[in-house]
């Protein structure tokens, strides 16, 4: 209840902001950061919990942005019905790949999550109805509804999808849905043997993970003003989406959301400051060494410390 | 593209060539990951290191191939070093370390990409060399000089390798130790220092890999992604831990490859590599010469 | 009396190898049944096979009436077969309860304080309700292949699979666990044991099947199968 309260009080909060008269930048930054969230925890659903990773998260996100335009352009449709529409596409297609590898070994998808980016790459290239390899310009709608402008109303609709992205990595986790999937990471034998239907469990956390990280995908093209193959697609979506969640403990819904926060801030710091291939160096080395050093994350630091000063 | 038995014969004749390669490229993951079961999704990126750390000794002077030659023992030896530390980090934990592991060898391609582009910058760069440029030439069909190399390259390191692996002690060891760690210890041989030697070697044969794709083809730094297809699908098919299993694998992957470019052109090649992959995995996942 | 497990004909092939060679058997429903032969005789295959771990190759499984031989395991286990381990399998990032609330809540449909209570009950039957929020890590040999059976019994089954669930375990840790399978037993569920503790398993079974290279090759009361020539050279040797 006290989680439902807390995400209630925080988009309101984000409504209010928009509503007033803050900063611009502030909602180009936290945007990234609200994706972020979303982003890794989807990621944390099927990583952390299943224990498949997903090393191929921008074909999902550039899934989710060229359905989302697909939408705009041919329906004119809102950013709700892009989000949704771009949901069920990667829904889909997290499904399938899952269909196709989780019988086998991890490391199987996870390849085959890589062979998607070169895939829906290619498609796009040869689409020049969604922009080609040049892509496209896009103009923002001039209103956002309540808000001054189109900008504020996407922030909004992004603290929702954060909220809900969070909501849905809770409800696995603390269901029996996320107990099953623990079995199944733990000893996929004595789950079957324990009455667990695996692979219907594992196609369900590919599904949603799946979905979810479109959902993120979605708003893109219009938070940018255009899209092209080249940024959608790009390395530091991939190692990010590794990055946060490892970085802030996979083992409970609340490390993906400190990942991401702390790691999108970081972002915005050394991206101002150097350069974007720096900021790749930065965040693939805090991987290295977390995975290394504390694989359990922050969380599982704060619970070693909690424990030991008892 | 019209289909004729000419062009057909050009593509399967380039293919063999290519495919020799791709199954020297492949031949340090059919020991890292065939044998000694590691999930070593660095190893095209280590590749690619290889033929970038060729193309800076190109500037002074020295020949790609020799570049390789000379690059080996240095990867040789970190490749052990490395290994020690991936064992001790992981391989001893057990648990949950699969998910960790794979994650720490996809943190170090990003690295590996990231610090490529920051060092040499996004641009392809080639090596030269006086048979990079010339062609053979076999009544209508051209064979480029470079692709010989290559070829010629691949196969002696198949060969040395093979034979290395089947008929030294320390070889037969290697084969052994992916699959009965007791015998070995048994003998008095530690399994670790085995393994150790094993993925040094693999990273090794990985450095002059690295030279011969410099002398094929540019090299970028986002190269090694695609090699992630085309290296885990040669080992796949050969069947894990089968040496000449690589070199049947490899020149079947060149030679669909090579018909695939021909006749329906270069932005369906890669696609090729996943799709065999995939499609081996759904119906024969021990390979073709899998124990 | 009715007949619960009904193997018919069963073959397995690996590659070249036959594992198990036109296998069949009937199971009476409380009937205590012992399963011996030398290692890679078929036994363990058997059982896979039976618990769908692995499916067979020809011949037919009825259970309860029912041929499940095209079912998954997780389905099998939701019809009553339950089966333990021989080298222990612990969901190693649960607690002792946290393991059996996996079957209580995917077989049972329990949940909340009537799981936990249920495995409160099991556990106590066990001798593991102290380690009940402990760590699978902090658990002994014995007490791992417990957990192993209090896992299997929290899938409420009809029938009880139990591989080698004594290996390694010295005099009195025997004792204990045989203890809780005649009460497992008491409470009319079938049991299949596979054990090499000789004494253990005549002294358990009713009825006793020995195995060799994939055939059955004798049948009958423990003291029967133990006098039998072939048993004796199967496991001796000529």
């Amino acid at each position: 209840m006290r989680f439902w309260i807390i995400s209630a009080a925080l988009w309101i909060g984000a409504v209010f902001l928009a509503l007033s008269g803050a900063n611009n930048y502030l909602f180009f930054a936290g945007f990234v950061v609200l994706q972020s969230i979303v982003l890794a925890s989807a990621w944390n659903i099927l990583g952390g919990y299943a224990g498949y990773v997903n090393f191929g998260v921008p074909a999902f996100i550039g899934a989710g942005a060229y359905a989302a335009l697909t939408m705009h352009l041919s329906f004119g449709a809102n950013v709700l019905v892009q989000i949704a529409a771009a949901s069920v596409v990667t829904g889909l297609i997290g499904f399938l790949v899952g269909l196709l590898t989780v019988r086998l070994r991890g490391i199987f998808f996870s390849i085959a999550t890589v062979a998607l980016v070169f895939i829906f790459e290619t498609l796009v290239m040869n689409s020049p109805f969604l922009g080609g390899a040049t892509g496209m310009q896009l103009t923002r709608p001039e209103s956002g509804g309540f808000f001054s402008s189109y900008m504020r109303m996407l922030v909004v609709v992004m603290t929702g999808l954060a909220v809900l992205a969070v909501a849905t990595a809770r409800y696995v986790q603390q269901s029996h849905i996320g107990r099953g999937l623990r079995a199944v990471r733990d000893s996929e034998e004595a789950a079957e043997c324990s009455g667990v239907p695996t692979l219907r469990l594992k196609l369900l956390a590919c599904a949603l993970s799946g979905a979810l990280l479109g959902a993120a995908g979605a708003p893109l093209p219009m938070y940018l003003s255009y899209i092209e193959p080249a940024s959608t697609f790009n390395l530091l979506y991939a190692v990010s989406a590794l990055a946060m969640p490892i970085i802030g403990g996979m083992s409970h819904w609340i490390g993906p959301v400190i990942g991401a926060i702390l790691l999108s801030s970081l972002q915005q710091i050394v991206t101002v400051t150097i350069s974007s291939e720096l900021n790749v160096l930065v965040v693939g080395l805090l991987l290295v060494v977390f995975v290394v050093v504390a694989p359990e994350g922050i969380v599982g630091l704060v619970k070693r410390w909690k424990s030991s000063s008892r | 593209m019209a289909f004729s038995f000419d062009l057909l014969f050009e593509a399967i004749l380039f293919g063999i060539l290519l495919g020799g390669f791709y199954a020297a490229v492949s031949l340090g993951l059919s020991v890292s990951f065939g044998l000694l079961d590691v999930p070593n999704v660095a190893h095209p990126a280590v590749l690619l290191l290889g033929a970038y750390a060729a193309f800076s000794l190109g500037h002074f002077g020295i020949d790609p191939i020799l570049a390789g030659v000379l690059l080996m023992p240095l990867f040789f030896v970190a490749g052990a070093l490395f290994y020690r530390i991936y064992y001790v980090v992981f391989e001893r934990r057990g648990d949950s370390a699969a998910v960790n592991g794979l994650a720490f060898f996809f943190g170090l391609v990003f690295i590996i990409e990231v610090g490529l582009v920051i060092g040499y910058g996004v641009d392809q760069q080639s090596a030269t060399a006086p048979y990079i440029g010339g062609s053979l030439e076999l009544g209508d069909i051209r064979l480029p000089y470079r692709l010989l190399a290559a070829f010629s390259v691949a196969l002696v390191m198949a060969l040395a390798l093979s034979v290395y692996l089947s008929h030294t002690f320390y070889g037969r060891a290697i084969k052994a130790v992916g699959q009965d760690e007791g015998a070995l210890r048994l003998m008095g041989v530690d399994p670790v220092r085995v393994k150790q030697l094993a993925f040094g070697i693999a990273t090794g044969v990985n450095a002059l890999a690295g030279a011969v794709l410099l002398i094929l083809a540019p090299v970028e730094p986002t190269m090694d992604r695609i090699y992630i297809g085309r290296t885990f699908c040669v080992v796949v098919l050969a069947g894990l831990g089968s040496m000449s299993g690589t070199l049947v694998a490899g020149l079947i992957l060149g030679v669909a490859e090579s018909i695939v470019l021909m006749f329906f052109g270069a932005s369906w090649a890669p696609a090729v590599a996943f799709g065999l992959l995939m499609v081996m995995l759904g119906f024969r996942p021990q390979g073709l010469f899998g124990r | 009396m009715e007949i619960i497990l009904k193997v018919d004909q069963v073959s397995k092939h690996f590659g070249g190898f036959t594992a198990l060679n036109a296998v069949s058997l009937e199971l009476k429903r409380g009937e205590r049944l012992g399963l011996i032969g030398p290692n890679g005789s078929g036994k363990t295959t058997l059982i896979n096979c039976i618990s769908g771990a692995l499916v067979n190759e020809s011949g037919q499984i009825v259970f309860r009436g029912k041929s499940i031989g095209s079912l998954p395991a997780y389905q099998r286990t939701r019809l009553g077969i339950a089966r333990s381990f021989q080298i222990p399998r612990p969901f190693r990032s649960m607690t002792v309860m946290e393991n059996l609330l996996v079957p209580l809540s995917y077989v049972g449909g329990l949940s909340g304080k009537t799981a936990d209570a249920r495995a409160e009950e099991i556990l106590s039957g066990m001798g593991l309700a102290s380690k009940m929020d402990q760590g699978c890590n902090q658990l002994s040999q014995v007490e791992l292949r417990k957990l192993e059976l209090a896992r299997a019994m929290a899938a409420d089954p009809q029938l009880l699979i139990s591989d080698e669930a004594m290996a390694g375990l010295a005099g009195t840790e025997i004792d204990e666990v045989l203890a809780i399978l005649h009460s497992l037993n008491r409470k009319g569920i079938t049991i299949i044991m596979i054990e090499h503790i000789m004494q253990a398993v005549m002294s358990f079974s009713e009825r006793v099947v020995c195995l060799d290279a994939g055939q059955i090759i004798c049948e009958g009361t423990p003291a029967e199968v133990v006098a039998n020539p072939f048993v004796q050279r199967a496991y001796l040797g000529d």
